[in-house]
């Protein structure tokens, strides 16, 4: 006869096996055998060679070359630019979630149809919104050229139809506006209703009493209740941002024109699958690892200041 | 009567605010409804009427209405084999993720073991991790197994999540502990314990990590990707993205793509207007992102 505390470490284990065995293989252990491999070159036929940290320095150094400074890997520090500037959206479509919800925060009829609707694109499949994104934006055939010249005709203007995908000025604008569309009405939105939800009344009675309007009764107690949440949606926002932009690229533009949708994600699958450079490809993802972790502990540490917490 | 009048510009004020209310939500219902409608009304034209001459001629009501990429979308690519991979492949994993979470949660919120806290810390450590750190060396974990276009591949990587674990030992600590010594007293053992108090009382939570689980691997697509070669094995967003492809050089059969994107929305629209309550509460509970 086992004693209990006994019994209870061997069930202890026994409920934990199938769920860390899983998490040993599929992800601790890929963790080390990733630092593994952004320190060898190795193409998936031929030996892996160690190469210390070749892959870093390619990726991250600079050379000197007629007196003046290049990157080694200009494509890279290229799609990491492609990728902030199509992380500038972010901002846009946290106000509009915000502003959509300040609309719903109150009795409204059909909200249940509003939800959905605004929600629809959030449970949509990825490849299909890519799809439907990409006819939008056909330049000859596409709805909204279509509109475009619509309009000119009705301003009597001659409005010509925008290479939406296909020039490298209006392909960065056009995966940003599909992602405000994306975006606008899901996670955050929910987010933000939850936290409007849970602002005292008193708080918007009291201001009532000393004659706040809406506007300043936003800027005064809604938006600091709610600045916590708002921290919030930024930095996931933020750290989704650095890891995105696979699919629009993958289907909608193939990373083009001249690279200009090519985001640090759609380079490491590049790398890993389209040139076999396993070793390089894995040194980017802990590029992006450490660029996560550094703003994940930069808000731990100093987010509080920024942000306004009240205490019942 | 200037109570009167302040009374009554304050109702005007209230309902022009109302108005202005419903203006924004009802603009912003109409941008979200005009892609998919024209999403649906391109589905229902034949190839060539797609193109028209003219662009600025927008027609919404195809005339005639021409349901045929309905039925083509089955035949021109092995539709029914994605969809049935995609079936598949969702239902294993969310089974094997909810059951294999529950009781790692279960374990680590009410068993007492040696380790068992830096074994937590290690799950939440890596929780930081960005996907493409650990997809890389599973992907070649994958070629060294062997199971590079298996079914295996598709499911058992995937089985496993540290965040559905997280999720729900979150939660069953917040189950009050004298059930289960009542249970105890009555004879149960751990068994019987997880399976008749905790499960039960944690049907929300398990409801909503399903729903999470099973619509995050329905669009999942990078995976499915780099691990399927052949036709067969491809999971439905990877197969969508197939169907595109068969058209490299030409103009695509947007019909028959907007036809076969919309037949890839339907389980999930089903599941969302079911689970409604248990996804807004789950996005509520935990902030995450599918």
């Amino acid at each position: 006869m086992l004693k209990s505390s006994a019994k209870e470490t061997v069930a202890g284990y026994l409920f934990l096996l199938p769920n860390f065995l899983g998490f040993l293989v599929f992800t601790l252990i890929p963790v080390i055998l990733s630092l593994i491999l952004s320190l060898v070159d190795w193409d998936m036929l031929s030996a892996p060679k160690f190469v210390g940290l070749a892959n870093f320095v390619n990726l991250l150094g600079f050379h000197m070359q007629d007196g003046r400074l290049f990157p080694n890997d200009p494509l890279f520090w290229k799609c990491v630019g492609n990728t902030l500037f199509l992380m500038l959206v972010i901002p846009v479509e946290m106000a509009v979630s915000l502003f959509l919800a300040l609309s719903m925060n109150r009795k409204i009829i059909g909200i249940k149809l509003f939800r959905i609707l605004y929600f629809l694109p959030t449970i949509t499949n990825g490849v299909a919104i890519c799809l439907l994104w990409y006819w939008i934006y056909n330049q000859d055939f596409g709805l909204l050229n279509s509109l475009i010249v619509k309009l000119g005709d009705f301003l009597n203007l001659s409005l010509k139809g925008i290479p939406w995908l296909t020039s490298t000025l209006w392909s960065k604008p056009s995966l940003m506006i599909m992602g405000l569309w994306v975006a606008m009405g899901g996670y955050n939105m929910i987010l933000f209703l939850a936290a409007l939800q849970g602002v005292p009344r008193e708080l918007y009675e009291a201001a009532e009493i000393d004659g706040a309007n809406c506007w300043n009764k936003f800027w005064s107690i809604t938006w600091p209740m709610i600045s916590p949440t708002t921290f919030f949606i930024a930095i996931m926002a933020v750290i989704g941002g650095f890891q995105g932009g696979f699919m629009q690229a993958y289907i909608m533009t193939g990373g083009g024109p001249d690279r200009s949708t090519t985001t640090i994600e759609y380079l490491i699958y590049n790398h890993l699958y389209s040139w076999q450079h396993v070793g390089y490809s894995a040194a980017i993802a802990w590029f992006v690892f450490v660029v996560v972790f550094t703003i994940t502990v930069v808000n731990w540490r100093y987010g509080g200041r920024l942000v306004q917490y009240y205490h019942y | 009567m200037i109570t009167q009048i302040t009374n009554k510009i304050a109702q005007i004020k209230s309902a022009a605010g109302k108005t202005l209310v419903y203006f924004f939500l009802i603009l912003g219902a109409v941008t979200m409804i005009i892609p998919f409608a024209w999403m649906f009304s391109t589905s229902l034209k034949p190839y060539a009427s797609v193109f028209i001459f003219n662009i600025n001629q927008i027609q919404w009501i195809p005339s005639p209405v021409y349901w045929g990429n309905y039925i083509n979308v089955w035949k021109v690519v092995p539709f029914a084999i994605f969809y049935l991979n995609s079936l598949f492949v969702c239902a294993a994993v969310t089974l094997a993720q909810v059951a294999t979470s529950a009781m790692a949660a279960y374990a680590f919120s009410r068993l007492k073991f040696p380790g068992r806290e830096k074994i937590f810390f290690s799950y939440l450590a890596t929780m930081m991790i960005p996907g493409s750190v650990t997809l890389i060396p599973v992907f070649v974990l994958m070629r060294v197994f062997g199971w590079v276009d298996t079914y295996k591949a598709l499911v058992i990587p995937v089985a496993f999540s540290a965040y559905g674990t997280f999720m729900l030992r979150q939660f069953f600590m917040t189950i009050p502990r004298d059930l289960e010594d009542a249970a105890k007293i009555d004879g149960c053992n751990y068994l019987g314990i997880f399976t008749r108090v905790i499960l039960p009382l944690s049907k929300t939570a398990l409801a909503t990590l399903t729903v999470f689980v099973a619509l995050g691997n329905w669009v999942s697509f990078m995976w499915p990707l780099l691990v399927t070669n052949s036709i067969e094995k491809r999971t439905l967003p990877v197969g969508l993205a197939y169907f595109q492809e068969l058209y490299q050089y030409a103009q695509p059969d947007w019909g028959l793509l907007m036809a076969g994107s919309l037949v890839t929305m339907i389980p999930v629209m089903i599941i969302f207007l079911f689970g409604q309550k248990f996804f807004v509460e789950g996005i509520k509970l935990t902030g995450i992102k599918g």
